[in-house]
């Protein structure tokens, strides 16, 4: 693990210690349950604000879940429940009395496998911002084309606004996602392993996509790839079993873990 | 003695050629059903089949013009009738109630209800509508098409958004889309050709359906569009005609049959065109 420090990647030499970041997410005591099953572990984690957040882990220990608990996504499967606190700028969501979709709006989500939806790629951009604004052809005119812009994939597809999202490449598809997410300004962005179903050049142009995106908004990606990790985010939390085993500077955790089970894991020898 | 692999060939020969002889009987059938209905019903295949009514027994000439108006008009009313309840009902199931206990009877029911005889829809048919409205009508035979129709299309409707991809309704809640707008807006469209393939063919299936319309729409010798009174239609026409024994009638039926037939077949190839579009888009 010599290779890959996010400083040299990001040429980010003057990093903001994380004492003094804003804090835009935190979890306290956070249990999540499928069922019987506890697959989340009294979490307590403190996400920075405009940082890219990494969550590494073995399958199943817990890392997809966790960032479904921040759009309240569990909320669609009656068997499924949260416990403690998710404080999103300070307001509980878990227990908030606002509306579900609101919380929602200022969350983006993309998943592991492109979901476009059965429509053009304008209106796939077009239909979550009707959601919550009301405006003219020519101001929405703009935000397409200014979403497909922030998402990389505005000049691949200007000539063809009216074609299926379905008809986009892999990579395409799952930057009209990302374009789709942002489009409706979101706060932060939830990548659940955005690139696991995407060739190498797909994935390196989704990368430099996440690096860009973090001046506007708090990303948090969950990712099989520790190399991906490693190459993109500025914060890495280690979960096993559903605990948060060790969280800290992405150079810091592959460098210098200081437990045990993550040095383990980023090393190969986990097991 | 055979070499394994001569033997592994040998044994792969024996087994294609049954499947294709098999498949050839199987294609059979419907072939000769066709030539047969073609050649025994062609001396009454003419533009008059078209625009004569049905002739009185013992006439020459005459046509089908009433019975295939009759069954359209029954057809329109069982689709109607039939497709709302039919998509509305499948989309609680395959939206709503899917990890639902009672979603699981509710689907059991209507398996029940898609294997029903159809002379016992046609009776039930007459039970709830001809005898307390006192005659036979037309509208009695859409709607005994319509329950007919109806666990066709709940099945479909069922199963075809059932096999919308998960993630796709998460990315449009993730994007705070209300439920219900997730369902029309989202999931519906995603699942209208394999719907739109199910209403097909279950028009399909009850177009050919007897034993319903016996009971209901009954039949009628004059051409009527009035949705209150018998009407004649297809299947019931062929029925009499068939049984009879003046030649001009026995003709037609057979026309009509290749024509209920090539309906038939002009709607399951159509199905088809429609899914392949589909999978190619």
């Amino acid at each position: 693990m010599t290779t890959l420090t996010t400083s040299q990647r990001n040429g980010s030499a003057s990093k903001v210690p994380f004492d003094q970041q804003t804090i835009k997410i935190t979890a306290r005591n956070l249990n999540f349950f499928y069922g019987k099953f506890r697959a989340i572990k009294d979490v307590n984690l403190d996400i920075p604000e405009k940082q890219v957040t990494a969550f590494i882990g073995p399958s199943g220990c817990g890392k997809s879940t966790l960032l479904r608990i921040f759009n309240r996504m569990y909320e669609l499967y009656p068997e499924q429940r949260a416990e403690g606190e998710i404080n999103i700028d300070g307001e509980n969501i878990l227990t908030s009395k606002r509306d579900v979709s609101l919380i929602r709006a200022k969350i983006g989500m993309v998943f592991q496998k492109p979901t476009p939806f059965p429509m053009s790629i304008y209106e796939n951009i077009a239909f979550g911002v009707r959601l919550y604004e009301s405006m003219s052809r020519s101001e929405m005119d703009e935000r397409v084309e200014a979403s497909l812009t922030k998402a990389g994939l505005w000049g691949e597809v200007k000539d063809k606004l009216g074609q299926s999202g379905m008809s986009l490449s892999g990579g395409q598809q799952q930057r009209l996602c990302i374009a789709r997410g942002i489009a409706i300004r979101p706060d932060v962005l939830l990548l659940d392993e955005p690139t696991s179903a995407l060739d190498p050049i797909s994935t390196a142009k989704v990368e430099e996509l996440v690096t860009e995106l973090k001046k506007d908004y708090t990303v948090v990606i969950v990712t099989h790839n520790m190399q991906q990790a490693a190459r993109v985010s500025d914060y890495t939390a280690y979960m096993y079993l559903g605990e948060l085993i060790e969280f800290g500077e992405t150079d810091q955790i592959f460098l210098k873990p200081t437990k045990q089970e993550t040095e383990d894991y980023i090393t190969g020898r986990f097991g | 003695m055979m070499s394994r692999f001569a033997k592994r060939q040998l044994i792969n020969r024996i087994n294609m050629t049954i499947a294709v002889l098999m498949t050839v009987f199987g294609v059979f059938w419907v072939v000769w059903i066709l030539w047969t209905t073609l050649r025994l019903g062609l001396p009454a295949i003419s533009l008059h089949l078209f625009t004569q009514d049905t002739p009185p027994p013992g006439s020459e000439g005459g046509g089908l013009r009433n019975a295939f108006v009759g069954s359209l008009i029954l057809l329109g009313i069982a689709v109607a009738v039939g497709t709302p309840i039919g998509v509305l009902a499948g989309t609680w199931l395959g939206e709503f109630a899917v990890r639902h206990r009672l979603g699981a009877v509710v689907r059991f029911l209507n398996d029940i209800l898609l294997s029903a005889p159809s002379i016992v829809i046609g009776l039930f048919a007459y039970a709830i509508l001809v005898d307390p409205l006192g005659h036979f009508s037309a509208f009695s035979g859409g709607v005994a098409l319509a329950l007919i129709l109806i666990p066709v299309v709940v099945r479909t409707t069922d199963e075809m958004l059932r096999l919308v991809p998960g993630p796709l309704r998460e990315a449009a809640i993730a994007l705070g889309t209300p439920y219900w707008m997730v369902v029309t807006r989202i999931t519906w469209k995603a699942a209208s050709t394999g719907i739109l393939t199910g209403i097909i063919l279950g028009v399909a299936r009850i177009s050919g359906e007897t034993a319903p319309l016996l009971f209901t729409a009954l039949n009628n010798q004059y051409f009527n569009t009035d949705l209150w009174h018998p009407i004649a239609n297809l299947p019931v026409v062929i029925f009499q005609f068939a049984m009879s024994p003046y030649a001009n009638w026995q003709q037609m039926a057979w026309a009509g049959a290749f024509i209920a037939v090539l309906f038939i077949l002009i709607l399951s190839i159509g199905s088809r065109w429609l899914l392949s579009r589909h999978a190619r888009s």
